[in-house]
């Protein structure tokens, strides 16, 4: 049997995953430690695209504008938290809401007043352009890269969280903000950072997959309700669930698309199954997290000691 | 309770509300300016739907982020069987009823066992549901929508392919939709329903079952949103899966909020500047443009206004345009 259609769809699977967890990990804090609801986190995702296709042909290389993309868009979650979100912790859910889809509108805007309504291509250098082979297997190198530098980044993510002060105070505030505030810390700063974190990795998250699929005009809006999606079922607050549930996420959306149909065949007629299978495939990830909303409401792996 | 009802002298303004409604045609045939014709049926047909929504996040408390939902269900229910050439509007409106109610009666029993942002999200999922649904139905054009060919029959006395009746048709919905839902929000179940947003356990204690009553003005105001959707559906003639786009939720939010929440006339004020907005702002920015001030004003720069707005709205103006007015009333 030949593995490799197999291969090409698991991997896919994973790289949707890691850039699930990259969106979903800032969100996830922002939500469970401000519980901010924050619609235009994928805006961050486009913004860190765009900056990268610009910088790209500005520097010629394609890592080093990725580097500073990913600064770019931590400025810009800066500027955002100070002047608007900042005011926001407080209020109830629906001004958030509402607050950041107006903020979604502005950066669709400004985004296609600066580069124009075309989508914009990333060249990849060569040595990424392309796929090598190990025992008859062919691998895509860059989605290849996307995962290994996604774990990467999650591996010092958790160094952040678990063996730093800043980490201990970011758990802290998840699990209880009132407590970590009485305790002296200056929580608007810790907000601050936070935010401009979930920003940059949001960013990082976009200017990822910007050399697959070509960046675009709102190419955050549709992404952002999967990274959603991720954070209820991995449970609000926890990036521990956020990486298991973008993972699991990533492989059942992927996988379902390609396989459901065959898997669907087994018991029941072919016609039916071809009409059911793209429906039932599209909405899987949704059904898993009414499910998980109606069964177990903290998540799969909710943050200890939450309130 | 003054800022639920309309009173005296807001009431003075929303009875001119509906009089412009009811006189746009007259305008319309008088300035031969058709366009607005579109424009004031769209704003109708939107404001029911904020108007049904009104009833959730407004008095019930529930933010749903699905609510285009019912909008595209009831537009499809009129373009599936058009396209099978089942023409009889009373067919539409009953199929449009019935699953709108049954949609919402299985979502909204499972969505309302949760509470807050949780509610949000489930109900978002429940509407991308919906939404993937219509996306992968092939036979229905799937992503790229169905054209509806001829509009709902009514009978030979309701002739919908002329705008004119269309036009009163939809007003004479919206003016049965104000009515029933000004009486269900007075009536003693409206009272268990604000009662509930505010404080749910002393309901509660009172003996009132609030989730019941909860799935109830949910089915209510699936049911109403999925009508505006069997009129959207015929206005536009053309309905697809983006109809049902999240971002769609998103902005009947935003007509709730920018008319007032809680408030009878709120939803359809906030429809209809918002609709205006998206008409006017790029008229105005053309016509700034061919003034020639040296500065070329990009074309999509309103819908950053829009959005500027919509922050301005919720960081500064509590109560939405109702509170505006009633605090300018106050002095």
């Amino acid at each position: 049997m030949d593995w490799n259609p197999f291969l090409i769809q698991f991997i896919n699977g994973l790289q949707l995953g890691i850039l699930l967890f990259l969106l979903a990990s800032g969100l996830t804090l922002i939500f469970g430690i401000m519980d901010f609801i924050n619609l235009a986190h994928g805006s961050f995702y486009m913004v860190g695209a765009y900056f990268c296709a610009t910088l790209t042909f500005l520097t010629g290389s394609f890592v080093l504008a990725a580097m500073i993309a990913v600064g770019g868009v931590f400025i810009v979650g800066v500027v955002v938290e100070t002047t608007i979100v900042n005011r926001l912790y407080r209020a109830d859910h629906l001004d958030q809401v509402l607050v950041t889809f107006g903020l979604i509108l502005i950066f669709d805007t400004l985004v296609q007043m600066i580069w124009g309504p075309e989508g914009m291509v990333i060249p990849l250098p060569p040595v990424l352009d392309g796929q090598f082979e190990v025992a008859s297997l062919v691998f895509p190198t860059y989605r290849l890269l996307i995962i290994v530098s996604g774990l990467l980044v999650a591996a010092g993510l958790y160094l952040l969280v678990m063996k730093t002060r800043l980490g201990m105070l970011i758990r802290a505030g998840a699990s209880n903000r009132v407590m970590v505030s009485a305790l002296g810390v200056n929580i608007n700063r810790l907000f601050l950072i936070v935010f401009a974190l979930g920003a940059a990795l949001a960013g990082l998250s976009g200017l990822l997959i910007a050399p697959i699929t070509e960046t675009s005009i709102g190419m955050g809006n549709a992404i952002i309700i999967l990274a959603f999606v991720v954070i209820i079922v991995g449970g609000i607050g926890s990036i521990k669930g956020a990486f298991y549930a973008a993972l699991i996420i990533g492989l059942i959306d992927t996988m379902g698309r390609s396989y459901l149909d065959s898997l669907l065949k087994l018991f029941m007629s072919v016609q039916n199954a071809e009409t059911a299978a793209p429906a039932l495939s599209a909405m899987l990830i949704y059904i898993l997290m009414a499910v998980v909303l109606a069964v177990r409401p903290q998540g799969l792996f909710p943050p200890t000691g939450t309130r | 309770m003054k800022n639920y009802l309309p009173r005296s002298t807001s009431g003075i303004f929303y009875t001119g509300v509906v009089l412009v409604f009811a006189l746009i045609p007259v305008f319309v045939s008088l300035s031969g300016q058709i366009f607005y014709l579109d424009i004031f049926s769209r704003i109708m047909v939107l404001g029911i739907a904020a108007m049904s929504l009104n009833l959730l996040i407004g008095y019930g408390g529930m933010i749903s982020l699905g609510h285009a939902a019912f909008l595209g269900i009831g537009a499809y229910c009129v373009g599936i069987p058009v396209y099978y050439e089942i023409y009889n509007g009373w067919v539409h409106l009953v199929l449009a009823i019935v699953v709108c109610g049954i949609f919402a009666l299985v979502t909204g029993a499972i969505s309302l066992r949760t509470k807050g942002v949780y509610f949000i999200m489930i109900t978002l999922a429940f509407a991308q549901m919906v939404y993937f649904t219509f996306v992968s139905l092939e036979e229905y054009g799937g992503d790229d929508g169905l054209v509806i060919e001829l509009r709902s029959e009514f009978g030979t006395w309701l002739d919908l392919e002329d705008n004119m009746v269309l036009y009163y048709t939809i007003f004479g919905v919206l003016l049965v939709s104000l009515f029933v839902v000004n009486r269900l929000v007075q009536a003693r179940f409206g009272r268990v329903i604000l009662g509930s947003k505010y404080n749910e356990r002393r309901m509660q204690s009172l003996g009132f079952d609030t989730y019941r009553y909860r799935l109830v003005c949910y089915v209510i105001s699936g049911i109403l949103c999925g009508i505006a959707g069997l009129f959207l559906g015929n206005f536009t003639s053309f309905i697809s899966p983006e109809m049902m786009d999240w971002t769609r939720s998103g902005e009947l939010i935003f007509m709730v909020i920018l008319g007032g929440t809680g408030v009878l006339f709120g939803p359809i004020i906030g429809a209809g500047v918002f609709i205006l907005l998206e008409v006017w702002l790029p008229q105005i920015i053309t016509f700034i443009n061919k003034l020639e001030l040296g500065v070329e004003l990009p074309h999509e720069l309103w819908h950053l206004i829009l959005g500027a707005i919509l922050i301005a709205v919720v960081l500064f103006g509590r109560g939405g345009i109702h509170g505006l007015l009633t605090r300018r009333k106050r002095g």
